[in-house]
């Protein structure tokens, strides 16, 4: 029974809201690190294309909402999502054609369009709090639970209760699809192809008569919608604010570096790292601990690692550990 | 082009010009609170309480023979230390305000007082700055709050668990000057008189997520969660979590998360909390209300002693017969406290007739007005219990 309990306290605090964090976070290191196979710089505006997204879908749930049209019991954000992702295709498009297209025709080095792209963060996070403001905007409605920590203790008879929202589940849901349609698109599709093949040699690839200018566009077309669907999941589990997608940035790039930079496989396994130890080295084990424990080894310290306020810490720890002994990544990407 | 533009430079010069000759016999005084920021909800009823008072005296017109009184807002931010000292460093210097009320939150009214305050000689009343810390910042006389000190808060909240059996709590608080004095207070208070506080741990504001924080506090555990933090910020971040994880099921509320906001988010999820405001049961509370007359939520913390703050300031205007700080400072232990006639809400007008004809007052005003040592009220709270998802009071200590 004390296992049990164990098992079910670790789940609550940590298991669970670690798969969907972590699920989160690889759906955002996927866009970071397509962009950086492909295009070939590190895109600080993600974050905030993440946030631009989110926006124009919960502009658009409002209406539907508005309107008397909802999910019933899935958040009505699911059904407004493609016009997020139609208007943050449209966006990325626009600023490609605008700004990154004038740095590509002149070969401009990496470090320029990282900085090229900074500047782009900004107008975004400017364009965001102009439209929606700077504050917490909740969207989230439907059914709140899959499992209630009450429900759950009565049903099973343990003291320890495990939740789980439905916010989790349909994060982790979506990932999952998402990324079976994104590995099926880069290795089955003609277009997924000539991508990969864009990516690891792009003189042999415009040889072979690869239209350049089409790889981007469907590069950007997928950020797009790996971006607005990470954004709109993130805001759904916990909230909508441009700031916190600002904030993101650092474990995004820490979960797409630790993976190895423009390898899908690994952004999505440094994604569960990273979110996995972000929990886990900042949890209180001393529940855990005193369940497994025998009687007389039970502990009154709180049996953390590191407080709470240190969580942005862990992720630039493992950073700075990866680049220093392993710098391509855990999957062998592109060294930074 | 050129010309049009001197034109208009010119006209907007004269029209100043009359405007001034015109409101002579004005004072202006600084109401800087947070009206962006974590306690936003809270603050406009704070800026009309006060409003409300110089309203109040202008109308009556004895104020120093006839002075009006004019309302200068600044924003404090309550977090942001640097534009609240630029806010009051314009207010001072070019708008010219005699006095401040306010400013709210601990951190910025402490940075104010030291860096404008206290080197131009302005008094400075805040209604709502509650860290213990303050009573003892070097004010030259200046500073005066109508708020209790959180020292006192601590004990009351510490009496109020224990006196409802609670004997183990876990405790958050927002990490500045507000959540950490409090805190620290509350923790002495609570394990003096034998209670046990399980972990004491600080939350951030403004963050999407709180569930990590919420972890450490569960594994912690404790009968209740005190969450000494703010209502529009993370402070219902942490309750959010606390409740979808299943953490804890009944909280305590100080001062700073009290308000129709923790209503509206939170309904009868958290039946059965307490917590506790400023506040009272005397005559002047409900004298209050019935002059504010639904014109704006006249119960909101912090709002009538917003108004006992303005009113203080003018009524030691009167006292001292000058509107400077420097003469008036001396006068505002007088009004406040015995001996003297005393004065509730709406009286103000009478007050300042006594005072000019020499006489005393005893301000008691909106909340039971008292000030001691070093010019804080002594404190009076309201104790509150979420019953059916309405914050009601249970009584007044």
């Amino acid at each position: 029974m004390d296992i049990l309990n164990a098992i079910v306290a670790l789940s609550n605090f940590v298991l669970v809201p670690a798969v969907a964090y972590g699920s989160q976070l690889a759906l955002g290191a996927l866009g970071v690190t397509l962009i950086y196979g492909i295009l070939r710089f590190s895109n600080f505006a993600h974050g905030d294309t993440m946030a631009f997204g989110a926006m124009l879908t919960i502009l658009t749930t409002w209406g539907l909402q508005a309107m008397g049209i909802t999910g019933g019991p899935l958040p009505t954000a699911l059904l407004a999502l493609p016009v997020g992702i139609a208007g943050t295709a449209a966006l990325l498009l626009a600023t490609d054609r605008v700004v990154y297209r004038f740095y590509r025709r002149q070969k401009a080095a990496p470090v320029i369009l990282v900085i090229v792209s900074m500047g782009v963060m900004f107008i975004m996070n400017g364009l965001v709090r102009i439209i929606i403001g700077p504050g917490d905007q909740r969207f989230a409605d439907g059914e709140r639970f899959i499992i209630t920590a009450r429900e759950f203790k009565t049903a099973t008879g343990l003291s320890e209760g495990l939740a789980i929202k439905t916010t989790q589940g349909i994060t982790v849901v979506s990932a999952v699809v998402v990324v079976a349609l994104l590995f099926w698109f880069l290795n089955r599709t003609r277009t997924g192809k000539s991508m990969r093949a864009f990516s690891d040699n792009e003189d042999l690839a415009l040889l072979s008569g690869i239209n350049p200018e089409k790889v981007v566009t469907y590069t950007w077309l997928i950020v797009a919608a790996l971006a607005t669907i990470a954004g709109v999941l993130y805001g759904l589990d916990k909230s909508f604010k441009p700031f916190t997608y600002f904030q993101l940035l650092l474990p995004i790039f820490a979960a797409a570096i630790v993976g190895g930079l423009g390898n899908p496989l690994g952004a999505i396994a440094g994604g569960f790292v990273i979110a996995f130890s972000e929990l886990s080295v900042t949890y209180a084990f001393k529940k855990v601990v005193n369940y497994l424990a025998p009687e007389n080894l039970q502990v009154d310290a709180l049996v953390q690692l590191l407080s709470t306020d240190y969580k942005f810490a862990v992720s630039f720890s493992i950073l700075i550990i990866v680049l220093l002994f392993k710098p391509t990544g855990l999957f062998e990407g592109k060294s930074v | 082009m050129k010309k049009l533009l001197i034109a208009t430079a010119a006209s907007a010069v004269m029209a100043s010009g009359a405007y001034a000759a015109g409101h002579g016999n004005e004072i202006k005084i600084g109401v800087i609170l947070g009206f962006t920021g974590p306690i936003e909800s809270l603050t406009p009823s704070m800026a009309d309480g006060a409003e409300l008072a110089m309203k109040e005296v202008t109308d009556s017109g004895k104020l120093l023979d006839g002075a009006s009184v004019v309302s200068v807002r600044g924003d404090s931010t309550c977090v942001d230390a640097g534009a609240a000292t630029a806010v009051a460093e314009r207010q001072i210097t070019s708008d010219g305000v005699k006095a401040i009320m306010g400013a709210d939150c601990s951190g910025v009214t402490g940075a104010i007082l030291t860096n404008v305050a206290v080197p131009n000689g302005i008094v400075m009343i805040s209604p709502s700055a509650t860290s213990p810390g303050l009573s003892t910042t070097e004010d030259n006389g200046l500073f005066f709050r109508t708020a209790p000190s959180d020292a006192r808060q601590g004990v009351v909240m510490a009496e109020i668990l224990l006196e409802q059996g609670v004997e183990s709590v876990a405790l958050t608080y927002t990490n500045n000057d507000y959540g950490k004095g409090l805190a620290d207070s509350f923790a002495t208070a609570y394990t003096e008189r034998g209670g046990n506080v399980t972990i004491s741990a600080a939350h951030e504001d403004g963050k999407a997520d709180y569930s990590a924080e919420v972890g450490a506090l569960a594994a912690a555990g404790g009968d209740r969660l005190v969450v000494a933090g703010y209502v529009d910020q993370g402070g219902s971040g942490i309750i959010r979590a606390a409740l979808d994880a299943g953490a804890f099921d009944t909280f305590h509320f100080p001062d700073g998360m009290i308000s129709a906001k923790l209503e509206e988010n939170f309904g009868t999820e958290i039946d059965g909390s307490t917590g506790q405001h400023p506040g009272t049961d005397s005559p002047g509370a409900a004298k209050f209300t019935e002059l504010v007359g639904g014109a704006f939520d006249a119960t909101s913390p912090f709002t009538p002693e917003s108004y006992d703050a303005a009113a203080l300031i003018m009524l030691a205007m009167q006292a001292a017969g000058s509107a400077e700080s420097a003469d008036f400072k001396d006068k505002v232990m007088d009004v406040a406290n015995a001996p003297g006639e005393k004065i509730y809400p709406g009286e103000l007008g009478k007050a300042l007739d006594i005072l000019k004809a020499g006489g005393d007052i005893d301000y008691v005003g909106a909340t039971a007005v008292e000030l001691i040592g070093p010019g804080e009220s002594a404190g009076n709270y309201r104790e509150i219990v979420i019953k059916d998802g309405k914050i009601t009071t249970v009584k007044y200590r």
